[in-house]
């Protein structure tokens, strides 16, 4: 699967006797190759400053190469596109391991939700966002800190684990229990009156101090 | 009372959960397809609905992402917290044995024993089918005698 690669691209306007020192303009840009990304630079250089590729000089383009390509992380997108009736911002969220990678998920994600199609889409940042700090819920559902489980019921068999160990430890403390430890009474296979009878005797049972 | 009965019920079908192998953070996984194919990784971090970070330190696989698609759960989990570093991770696995583990399952066996399928010679198959000639004799004798003295005690 091809990803678009993060280039960093420093340009500046080209020295002239009125301006013998001109600023360094840096740019992220995100494109599959490093032809594509000095293009793209002109691109939205000229769109922010008064400054095009005729009038200008590339001083730098390289590949930015991932700080932490085995560490997922969350990204926060700031995105500017174009769609049939017209233009808007937006903040999207992915969870990735590298930068280029969620924005190669951005990229399709757009086209798939919006059928906004690449050149109509501007990606303003990119920012690696901690988990507390998300906002989608489609990302939060992944920041879990305990294990991660497929069925909700494997919380139902864990609370009455713990039901179980309590009552063979502290029957006679909470009443509470009485409820669960009839459960498993029954649960155990034991005849109905059985339960009864023994539930009977466990309510007389004073709670210890 | 009604108490009793209604958790007797959902306790029950709690028990015959569908689900036995969760994806969950130190889950073993088999690579069913890809490089890596009929590796062991553990299930490191969630990436996404469709990947997670895989690692395999005792079984040659570089943490990776890797889709879902490709894994198949074990039952084996080792206690690992999310994102542990490799190191922490082959400390784990080393711990739980899970190679070792591997080795002796039913499922290894049986991939072990059709690639020695898909590898034999003629000799080969002619041994198979001399061996089993030579059980299948027998366990025809023994049941011969059973039905004889099954007859007899009928009759």
């Amino acid at each position: 699967m091809k990803t678009l690669r993060e280039y960093k691209v420093v340009g500046r306007l080209l020295p002239s006797a009125k301006n013998p020192a001109p600023p360094l303009y840096r740019m992220r840009i995100f494109a599959p190759n490093h032809v594509v990304a000095k293009s793209r630079f002109w691109y939205f250089v000229s769109q922010l400053r008064k400054m095009k590729k005729a009038s200008g000089e590339i001083v730098y383009c390289g590949l930015v190469h991932e700080k932490s390509p085995l560490k997922v992380k969350n990204f926060g997108i700031w995105l500017r596109y174009d769609s049939r009736s017209g233009t808007h911002n937006m903040y999207r969220e992915y969870r990735d391991l590298t930068t280029s990678g969620a924005v190669t998920q951005c990229y399709r994600d757009m086209g798939a939700r919006h059928r906004a199609r690449a050149h109509a889409i501007q990606i303003m940042k990119v920012q690696i966002i901690p988990a507390n700090k998300c906002r989608r819920p489609a990302i939060k559902q992944f920041h879990v800190t305990e294990l991660y489980r497929a069925a909700l019921q494997q919380k139902h068999i864990r609370r009455f684990q713990r039901c179980a160990k309590l009552r063979l430890s502290q029957v006679r403390r909470t009443f509470w229990c009485l409820s669960v430890a009839a459960k498993i009474l029954t649960c155990c296979g034991w005849l109905l009156r059985c339960s009864f009878w023994l539930l009977g005797l466990l309510v007389q049972v004073k709670p210890g101090t | 009372m009604c108490l009793c009965i209604f958790g007797f019920d959902l306790f029950c079908s709690i028990i015959n959960c569908v689900f036995k192998r969760f994806v969950e953070i130190g889950r073993v996984a088999f690579i069913a397809f890809g490089p890596h194919e009929g590796k062991l990784v553990a299930i490191v971090d969630v990436i996404d609905q469709n990947r997670a970070l895989v690692d395999g330190p005792c079984t040659g696989v570089k943490r990776q992402a890797m889709p879902f698609k490709c894994l198949q759960l074990t039952d084996y989990v080792i206690k690992v917290p999310h994102s542990a570093r490799q190191k922490y991770v082959r400390r784990a696995w080393e711990k739980a044995e899970i190679n070792k583990k591997w080795e002796e399952s039913s499922w290894a066996k049986k991939i072990e024993a059709r690639k020695k399928r898909a590898t034999m010679s003629d000799f080969d198959r002619y041994k198979v089918m001399k061996a089993k000639k030579m059980r299948n004799k027998i366990i025809k004798h023994e049941l011969k005698k059973l039905q004889k003295a099954a007859s007899q005690k009928k009759a």
